[in-house]
């Protein structure tokens, strides 16, 4: 797999705060790959996702974005590759309908306006929001806007998206429908994916985890092994995903199971294939 | 209800007046209020009128929107009449009472100005009902876009209007939001006197200021996020078209002012 992204010991303090928000932290990103981001409230998740938007700068260590070094010259090439979505779906909206936002950043990398009009109605097409074009943000419901976000996102044609909690206000069918909008995107287009998240459950599924704590990369690892973790996590301050939680109930009461479950299906199937020995 | 006041203004309808380009629209306003002033007799202020009638009845905007529109100016139209009629004191009386004189002059003087402001009132409702605001920004900022040569912060006011313009209707839900909290911790915004009302403001505009701040970092955050940087080197996906109908409409007033400069004495 090539390496997309290559931070080495980034660390990076806010001005007039008194603790690093992050740490020594080096870790590369590969091509292709969901990365799930996990970590209690203030580990310095949305700091790194900033710093690699050139957002903010770290005061020591590099950060390479596919073989170009992040600084203030480069700054703006890094932003048309990463794409951001952030938690609050109102507060990123800037235009005043559906169409307006998504054309918002090809405007600003000056994109000729016949092929603004093609990139507006094709990007939205991808994420189904094609019928709204002329829709009204008030209008939109909170996962509507989120797949409007990433329209706006992917017009832009980033290699790598990174979502800061972009599901975490919606309910659930809102967040089912952004997750399952990202994860076609990435099919059809080879994208990298770095998914910033308090949602255990959704972290399982992705390639690989980062969990991060009190500013440092805590441990890295597939999802199998993150998860191996258990306590640990908890004492972390995150919540273990409940099929997890379940396997481990179950070895606890002597049943075996093969292995511990991430996906409630793979428990299921588990389950009701095994021969009871009780 | 506020929602109403700002973008109840637009009445969508297809007609020429709408499908006009705003610039031209814009343009087309400002050139009227010049051109009223040429009139000063019957038949000039009769032209102006027939014009007005003509503009709303190709705008296709229903009537009761208009006079809706004209209600909040009503009264000082009367007033500006009814000053006139009082103070002007020149040619024939043809009323007396008492105290009261009313002259030729003051009569003729009241009725062709009140007339002249209730037209211009008339064709910048034609303008707000016609146009969204939105259009109009684009419009502003496009015939403004000489100024930038000196400086004049065109792109960025006309960015501020079309965000503002975005946010009213979440700033509005929010603002309802918060009166309903506020009202179930037992603030009372309905009733009492002038002093209790203002006091029950307090609540309701403190945490709103304070997720408008909050919103406005996100958003910043959020559009250099996607590469803003100014107005400079920027495309415009929002896109203006100069049509035949809007240079008509302009001849369409030149001609009107030539035949009021020709009926005016
Ligand atoms: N704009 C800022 N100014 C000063 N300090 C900040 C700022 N933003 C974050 N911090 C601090 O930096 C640390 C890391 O914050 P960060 O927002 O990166 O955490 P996070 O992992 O994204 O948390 P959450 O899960 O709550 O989103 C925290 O201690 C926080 O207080
Ligand atoms: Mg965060």
């Amino acid at each position: 797999m090539n390496e997309l992204v290559r931070l080495q010991d980034i660390s990076f303090q806010y001005d007039e705060e008194a603790d690093y928000a992050l740490k020594g932290v080096s870790f590369s990103i590969y091509e292709g790959e969901w990365l799930a981001i996990v970590g209690h409230n203030g580990s310095g998740k949305s700091t790194l996702a900033k710093l690699l938007n050139g957002l903010q700068y770290a005061q020591e260590g590099t950060i390479s974005v596919d073989g170009m070094l992040l600084s203030e010259d480069t700054v703006w090439e890094v932003r048309k590759k990463i794409g951001m979505v952030f938690q609050n779906p109102d507060n990123q909206f800037v235009g005043t309908t559906v169409q307006d936002d998504v054309a918002f950043g090809l405007e600003n990398h000056g994109v000729a306006r016949e092929e603004m009009v093609d990139r507006v109605r094709h990007s939205l097409e991808k994420v189904k929001m094609d019928q709204f074009l002329d829709q009204e943000p008030h209008h939109l419901s909170g996962g509507q806007k989120q797949r409007v976000a990433i329209a706006g996102v992917i017009a832009l044609r980033p290699n790598l998206i990174i979502l800061d909690e972009a599901t975490s206000m919606l309910d659930p069918r809102g967040r089912e429908e952004v997750l399952d909008t990202v994860r076609e995107l990435k099919q059809d287009h080879q994208m990298t994916v770095i998914s910033i998240t308090h949602d255990l459950e959704e972290a399982a599924k992705a390639d690989r985890i980062i969990v991060m704590n009190k500013g440092k990369l805590y441990r890295e690892g597939s999802p199998a092994e993150i998860f191996q973790m258990d306590e640990e996590l908890v004492q972390l301050g995150l919540d273990i995903p409940f099929p997890v939680k379940m396997s481990k109930l179950f070895k606890e009461k002597g049943i075996p199971l093969t292995k511990y479950h991430l996906t409630e299906e793979e428990l299921v199937n588990e389950l009701w294939t095994s021969h009871s020995k009780m | 209800m506020m929602e109403k006041m700002i973008f109840g203004r637009y009445v969508p309808a297809q007609s020429i007046i709408h499908r006009m380009d705003p610039r031209s629209k814009l343009i087309l306003i400002f050139l009227f209020v010049c051109v009223v002033f040429i009139a000063n007799n019957v038949y000039t202020y009769a032209a102006l009128i027939i014009y007005t009638f003509a503009m709303i009845l190709l705008s296709k905007v229903p009537v009761r929107f208009i006079i809706a529109g004209l209600k909040p100016v009503f009264l000082l139209v009367i007033f500006t009449l009814i000053l006139h009629l009082f103070l002007t004191r020149e040619g024939a009386i043809i009323f007396e009472l008492g105290p009261i004189t009313i002259y030729e002059e003051g009569l003729r003087q009241g009725i062709f100005i009140s007339l002249r402001f209730f037209l211009l009132i008339l064709m910048t409702s034609i303008l707000t009902l016609t146009t969204t605001p939105i259009e109009i920004t684009d419009g502003l900022e496009t015939l403004l876009g000489p100024l930038k040569k000196v400086k004049f912060p065109v792109h960025e006011l006309a960015l501020m209007m079309s965000i503002s313009l975005r946010f009213i209707p979440t700033l509005m839900g929010e603002t309802d939001k918060i009166m309903k909290a506020q009202t179930a911790r037992g603030v009372d915004f309905s009733g009492g006197p002038i002093k209790e009302r203002v006091k029950a403001v307090i609540p309701l505009l403190i945490p709103l200021f304070v997720s408008s701040f909050k919103r406005a970092e996100e958003l910043a955050t959020a559009m250099e996020a996607r590469g803003y940087r100014g107005g400079e080197g920027r495309t415009k996906y929002r896109q203006l078209s100069w049509r035949i109908t809007d240079t008509m409409m302009l001849l369409l007033l030149a001609a009107l002012s030539v035949i009021l400069i020709l009926l005016r004495t």
